[in-house]
């Protein structure tokens, strides 16, 4: 089932400038400009993007907060901004900086109003706090008013105040921004748990690529409103030929230098004692420049290092839309 | 018949979520300790201020375009009462441009509720309940002063006047703050409206010139407001020529004012354009 259809998306503002004394200059300026994407019931899909690109204003199209330029879009068979209220029942929203919460009283009251608010039977608002107090470890700060929780509190209390209503849709933008270190560990591991079940559809915006690697199968690319890349992070990395490092420590330099197709020295130190080994997407595998190496000299040890994400990503930031021939 | 009790369900239940927003806000504020008792006491206090002018501006002058002392006292009581009720209801969406240029009305519109429901019930003042109470008792004051002999038609007009003055008083709070959704700067312009009506209706039309005349009285309808019901129930015949029956038109006048005003809120929700992020 179809949860998120958007066909030639399209958002402009109105930017008005000073140009004169009295005169102002007024420029059309697209943030999105024409997306398509469908996205598939317990499909978890990461957006990223450079500031800027476009992501907020997407994820605002599709809650019913922002009305598009143009396009099409339905998001759980509704159009967002006139069916707003319907929308409204069926997603979940965290927005890292505007709280769901009740930010003068305690906790609890904010999730007890919630159910108000959401009109979800007493039983069922119940359990699913019960299963979020469990899970994200609320029971210590409950009772605390919401203006005196830390940042990571927080953030586990607006996770809880999304999904009292059980959303077929939950989005988040930028949920792990600001974090300490647990407490990413805390979202990341509840929204894994919580996209492993295949109910709840997962979009989310993030800077942190780390939030990507552990939780999105899917991965959106925006740039100046465009989407640059749809699909997995292996693909993402095969179309940009991510390369793959091996690390090798030698007892002795090796006595001649090692030809292997798709292999190249990347550097060499300690005296030639280690030395790290490129790998050109398929045309070479770790295991065989293992056993080439081994073949020739002693090995003390050996370290494998996957691509890194970031990288790929600024490269992919760099280049305008189109750009890439892989 | 299933329709109505469908949609008197709905309507309960929208009530019930309302009555849990307001007690929220409640307290919310409880949570400051500030005197809900000295806040009422204040808010009585504006109530006060409208008698004084007219007291004052009557040791001056015996009439007033023509109007004695109790024939505009009804009318500042009306005025009075009618803003009271609409300041305590909905006097707070003024504070929309506020969340508009923070964006956090974006929290608001994730909700499955109206956003102007919502608006109204996060910043609602209950200290404005003193001055809703001073307002309906000087309304009494004033018809047993002027000594207005109302059969039921007249009765229920002065029941229903200030009701629908909330609602012309409401729909203007509504209207011009919607104003922020295209110009967020608007600064205080809402109010030079909403207050500016307020000390207009408290006194007869006739006193203004032909410019304010049109844009308040007429152009805005605030002549609807006390004027004009005033003097149906005063049984005065308008000097400026009106037809007698107009005050009792009020109520309809209210809810196409409301009506105009849903349409402009609606327009502007479209129109939000949020901030960054």
């Amino acid at each position: 089932m179809t949860v998120i259809e958007a066909a030639g998306l399209r958002k402009e503002f109105v930017v008005r400038t000073r140009s004169g004394w009295l005169r102002r200059r007024t420029r059309m300026v697209g943030a999105v400009n024409g997306i398509d994407l469908r996205v598939e019931r317990g499909e978890t899909l990461g957006y990223i993007g450079p500031n800027g690109a476009g992501k907020s204003t997407t994820l605002k199209m599709m809650t019913g907060v922002l009305f598009p330029s143009a396009g099409r879009l339905r998001v759980c068979g509704f159009e967002p901004v006139p069916q707003r209220i319907q929308l409204a029942r069926r997603i979940g929203v965290v927005f890292g900086q505007r709280s769901q919460l009740w930010w003068d009283l305690p906790l609890g009251d904010s999730f007890a109003l919630l159910r108000h608010v959401y009109g979800v039977p007493a039983g069922d608002h119940a359990e699913r706090l019960a299963r979020c107090r469990r899970l994200l470890d609320l029971d210590a700060f409950l009772d605390a008013p919401v203006r005196q929780l830390s940042l990571g509190q927080r953030m586990r209390g607006e996770l809880t105040a999304a999904l009292l209503h059980s959303p077929e849709v939950l989005f988040l933008d930028e949920p792990t921004i600001g974090l300490d270190v647990l407490s990413k560990q805390a979202v990341r591991t509840f929204l894994t748990s919580l996209g492993a079940t295949g109910d709840t559809t997962l979009v989310l915006t993030t800077h942190d690529l780390a939030d990507i690697e552990r939780l999105c199968r899917r991965l959106v690319v925006v740039d100046h409103g465009r989407i640059v890349h749809d699909g997995s992070l292996e693909d993402l990395h095969a179309r940009y030929r991510s390369r793959r490092r091996v690390v090798v420590e030698l007892d002795e330099p090796l006595p001649a230098p090692l030809a292997l197709p798709g292999v190249s020295v990347e550097s060499v130190q300690a005296d030639g004692r280690r030395i790290t080994y490129a790998l050109d997407g398929d045309a070479a595998t770790a295991g065989e420049l293992v056993t080439r190496l081994g073949a020739i000299a002693a090995l003390r040890d050996i370290s494998v290092l996957e691509p890194d994400i970031e990288d790929v990503v600024a490269r992919l930031y760099t280049d305008r839309p189109g750009a890439p021939s892989a | 018949m299933a329709s109505a009790g469908w949609s008197s369900t709905v309507a309960s239940s929208r009530l019930g979520v309302y009555v849990h927003l307001l007690s929220a806000q409640v307290r919310s504020q409880a949570q400051y300790g500030t005197s809900f008792a000295i806040d009422v006491v204040g808010s009585i206090a504006f109530g006060l201020l409208d008698v004084v002018t007219v007291v004052v501006l009557f040791r001056v002058s015996p009439t007033l375009a023509g109007f004695t002392f109790p024939e505009v006292f009804l009318m500042t009581a009306l005025a009075s009462s009618a803003f009271a009720i609409a300041d305590l209801l909905v006097g707070n969406v003024e504070r929309l441009r506020f969340y508009v240029r923070t964006g956090l009305l974006d929290a608001v519109l994730v909700r499955p509720l109206g956003a102007l429901l919502q608006l109204a019930a996060m910043d609602v003042a209950p200290r404005r309940v003193g001055r809703v109470a001073f307002g309906i008792a000087m309304v009494a004051l004033a018809a047993v002063q002027a000594r207005l002999a109302l059969g039921p038609a007249g009765l229920a007009l002065l029941a229903i006047a200030p009701v629908a003055g909330a609602v012309i008083f409401a729909a203007v709070f509504v209207a011009s703050a919607s104003v922020a959704f295209w110009w967020v700067e608007s600064g205080e312009m809402a109010n030079a409206v909403t207050y500016g009506g307020h000390d207009f209706a408290a006194y007869p039309v006739s006193i203004y010139g032909a410019l304010m005349r049109r844009a308040f009285a007429y152009g805005l309808g605030f002549a609807f407001v006390s004027y004009y019901p005033a003097l149906a129930l005063l049984g005065r015949a308008d000097p400026l020529g009106a037809p007698a029956a107009l005050g009792y038109c009020s109520p309809l006048f209210a809810v196409a004012a409301a009506a105009l005003a849903g349409l402009v809120w609606r327009t502007g929700v479209r129109h939000y354009r949020s901030t960054g992020s």
